[in-house]
């Protein structure tokens, strides 16, 4: 019964959807005040039907209903709680539903907390949000129906893939999402901009706290599928430019370009037909990673034409949004005029020089995706573009990116002078100078990619520090706790992109890998650490077999740690995943695999040193913290009121 | 499954003991070699992975066959040449820069070089303005003297 109340709440969002989508519209272009209110019933009442459908879903796998199929094909009943509700969306059906659910909840949120919206805006705006609602909710009602029964319900089901059986990506995907479909708020903005003919300072500074939002959600989902494939995959890993992993990466450049040209049509009203653009590319870079991901037809155009109804499909909805907005936009970007004049050398010529290095960087990985895709349609030639190859295009446009960044931070608006700003950054010029010769001086061997990359780190690091100080003026650190939030979070999040840069550039170039077969009670030496095997064991846990290993980890003859990697087999699927044990350090982390028992006695035992991975991922979090801190400030909390009472006068028509 | 695996989790190496310790050379600037050439060289029949990171049979055959002709005394160039031609360029992660594949080397600094003159226009045209003396048009002028009025 659940599952076809879940089907029917599916079907009546996709008929709300399509009345949002063209009710308010209407309503707006005629100025008929009740077909605009309707938008903000429909998009909750839209939210409403997706989240019973939803619940629905989840429901059906708590109880492990086995009778619905899609439970059957991804779920057992010996699976822990938590994977049973991950499994909702572990799969491409239930995945779907997700992102519809985030895509209503956006148009919820817009309904209800942009309430100093001009109504007619706001209407348009919740209109070609609910027309995306619309295209994706029929494409699952169609291509990909989550709640399709068996006839004759199996026993048990064929489990959830043990990959995935793990905390990190069970949040992986949502973050992910409210990400991808965070954008989507950005897109509806411009094109509602678009309609309208009118992009001013408060259009900015509407559109800027939901892309500011979806970008922080994008940063946390792409950091904890970082940090799953690091300590899951059983080699440490963090990054492989993988067509899946781009296609959350390329959104993610361009939404950090548009955060920052937003700032520039907030402040300057200009760059305002460029900043439309990136709205559009960046729900559109979106879509096509959904495509990507979807259809399978990166990885091989045969799985593509295996099962082409549902790439098409997403092909079909990607054309139109993003064709329609572009053809909109050749005919209306002409009547966006830009107001502000500046300067060459100043913070608007910064964040031009800003949007361009991380465009062309998104563009330099979307070629790199769909290279060989193009190679394959147009010269049938079979060929991979992977890591080397993204390692040299993609590189230098972040060592660009890193060098400008703290000059082009503490640049005044309109105009500005080189030698003046750098004054300022002596000391973060010298400190950065400082670490790479530290650097050099510990390193051996390939020491060029740390030191460069520790020295822009810190460059970047002790220039977010000089902003802050910089603000404060003359007096001083009273000043530094009443600054506005976004002043925090623009420092945060550059230190956290240096911190980053430090973790990626200094673990690979240090890190110390040994693969050796280790026999009970033996030790042996892995950089400065000794490591002894000192027993292994078979544990059956809930729904696997574990072969257990207890190995210590000293140095100087000091235990350092006792570590347990594990080896572990799911019966249901026959597949085996290694658990890594992991001591993480502030400067390295001690990363122990478990193998194979061997032939001739013994035990395959893979050892590593990863000196600073934490501050991959603490980056990260520094870089969403400061969005989330920059989300907080005053002007978005107080902008609502201010309006409001200016608006108040106007005589009534 | 492996479709559904590559769907949900954006990662999509099995985990894998990928280098066995019975592969590793006694040479150390040898396996060190080795390890480099495995890790641009993909694995033929897995979805993305090097050779170096993955489980497969054939990847561990193919590490193995790039050691022999490593202690043989082939040169890095000679080992992957010798691979490609057996598997088709498909198993170079890094494509070679020939034929159209020049495009795809050039599109990068292309995009940039051109990205940096539109944007330097651009910020000309922003500057120019500033000299200009400023002329109102007529429709301008109007919004001016309702703007005083109020």
């Amino acid at each position: 019964m659940n599952a076809e109340i879940g089907h029917f709440a599916l079907i009546l969002a996709f008929a709300v959807a399509i009345f949002q989508m063209v009710v308010p519209m209407i309503g707006a272009q005629k100025g008929w005040s009740g077909w605009i209110d309707s938008a903000r019933p429909a998009a909750l009442a839209q939210f409403g039907l997706i989240a019973i459908s939803f619940v629905a879903l989840t429901m059906a796998f708590v109880s492990s209903d086995f009778s619905v199929r899609l439970v059957y094909e991804n779920s057992h009943t010996a699976k822990p709680l938590i994977y049973k509700i991950s499994g909702v969306w572990g799969n491409h059906e239930g995945s779907m539903l997700l992102w519809v659910l985030i895509l209503a909840l956006f148009g919820a949120a817009a309904a209800v907390f942009d309430a100093n919206l001009p109504p007619s805006l706001r209407a348009r705006v919740l209109g070609v949000q609910a027309s995306v609602g619309a295209a994706f909710l029929g494409f699952i009602l169609f291509t990909s129906n989550p709640f399709l029964r068996l006839d004759n319900p199996p026993f048990d089901g064929r489990d959830l893939n043990p990959l995935l059986q793990d905390p990190g990506l069970a949040f992986h995907p949502p973050f992910l999402y409210l990400g991808y479909v965070g954008l989507s708020m950005a897109f509806s903005f411009a094109v509602a901009a678009l309609i309208e003919g009118r992009v001013d300072a408060a259009w900015a500074r509407w559109v800027r706290p939901w892309t500011l939002a979806a970008w922080v959600f994008l940063t946390i989902g792409i950091a904890l599928g970082s940090w799953w494939a690091y300590y899951e995959l059983g080699w440490g890993g963090f990054w492989f430019w993988d067509p899946v992993e781009n296609a959350s990466f390329m959104p993610w450049l361009v939404a950090a370009a548009l955060l920052h040209s937003a700032i520039v049509v907030e402040k300057r009203e200009v760059l305002k037909s460029w900043t439309i653009l990136l709205a559009i590319m960046a729900f559109g870079f979106s879509l096509i990673g959904t495509f990507i991901v979807r259809s399978g037809i990166i990885t091989s155009v045969h799985s593509f034409a295996n099962d082409p109804e549902r790439g098409v499909f997403i092909l079909a909805i990607l054309a139109f949004f993003v064709g329609g907005a572009l053809l909109l936009f050749t005919f209306r970007a002409g009547s966006m005029q830009a107001k502000g004049v500046f300067a060459p050398v100043s913070r608007e010529g910064a964040l031009v020089l800003n949007n361009i290095l991380l465009a062309v960087a998104a563009f330099v990985v979307f070629i790199g995706t769909v290279w060989p895709l193009i190679a394959e349609l147009a010269w049938d030639r079979k060929l991979s573009v992977g890591t080397p190859f993204f390692e040299k295009a993609f590189t230098p446009f972040m060592v660009a990116l890193a060098i400008v960044l703290p000059l082009g931070a503490i640049l005044p608006w309109k105009r500005g002078k080189l030698m003046r700003a750098l004054r300022p950054l002596r000391g973060a010029l010298a400190f950065a100078g400082a670490v790479m010769v530290l650097v050099f001086a510990v390193s051996t061997g390939r020491s060029g990619l740390a030191v460069i990359g520790a020295g822009l780190g810190s460059w970047l690091i002790a220039g977010a520090a000089t902003d802050l100080w910089l603000r404060t003026g003359k007096s001083g650190l009273s000043r530094l706790l009443r600054l506005p939030r976004a002043d925090w979070g623009k420092a945060i999040a550059h230190g956290g992109l240096g911190v980053t840069f430090i973790g990626i550039s200094l673990l690979m170039a240090w890190q110390v890998e040994d693969i050796r077969v280790a026999r009970l009670g033996e030790s042996f030496t892995v950089g400065s650490y000794q490591i002894t095997l000192e027993g292994i064991e078979e544990r059956p846990g809930p729904n696997y077999d574990s072969i257990f290993a207890t190995m210590t980890v000293a140095r100087n003859g000091k235990q350092v740690a006792q570590l347990y990697p594990e080896k572990r087999v799911y019966p249901v699927q026959a597949m085996p995943t290694t658990e890594a044990a992991i001591q993480n350090g502030i400067f390295r982390d001690i990363y122990l695999v478990i193998g194979d028992e061997q032939q001739n006695g013994g035990w395959a035992v893979r050892s590593y040193i990863k000196p600073f991975a934490n501050w991959i991922w603490l980056g990260c979090a520094l870089m969403a913290l400061g969005g989330f801190v920059s989300l907080s400030d005053r002007r978005y909390r107080v902008a609502a009121g201010a309006r409001r009472t200016a608006a108040a006068p106007q005589p009534a028509e | 499954m492996r479709a559904l695996i590559l769907i949900l989790s954006l990662f999509l190496a099995l985990p894998a003991l990928a280098v066995q310790p019975d592969e590793v050379l006694d040479d150390p600037a040898l396996e060190t070699r080795a390890r480099e050439i495995s890790k641009i060289l993909r694995c033929p029949v897995c979805q993305g992975e090097t050779i170096d990171e993955s489980n497969a049979p054939i990847s561990r055959d193919l590490r193995l066959y790039l050691r022999e002709r490593l202690v043989a005394g082939d040169s890095d160039a000679e080992v992957v040449e010798a691979v490609t031609e057996r598997f088709g360029e498909y198993v170079l992660f890094e494509p070679p820069a020939r034929g159209a594949n020049w495009l795809l080397y050039l599109a990068g600094p292309l995009a940039a070089l051109l990205a940096l003159f539109a944007g330097w226009r651009f910020i000309r045209s922003r500057d120019l303005a500033e000299d200009r003396p400023a002329a109102l048009s007529d429709e301008e002028k109007a919004r001016l003297e309702r703007i005083m009025r109020d």
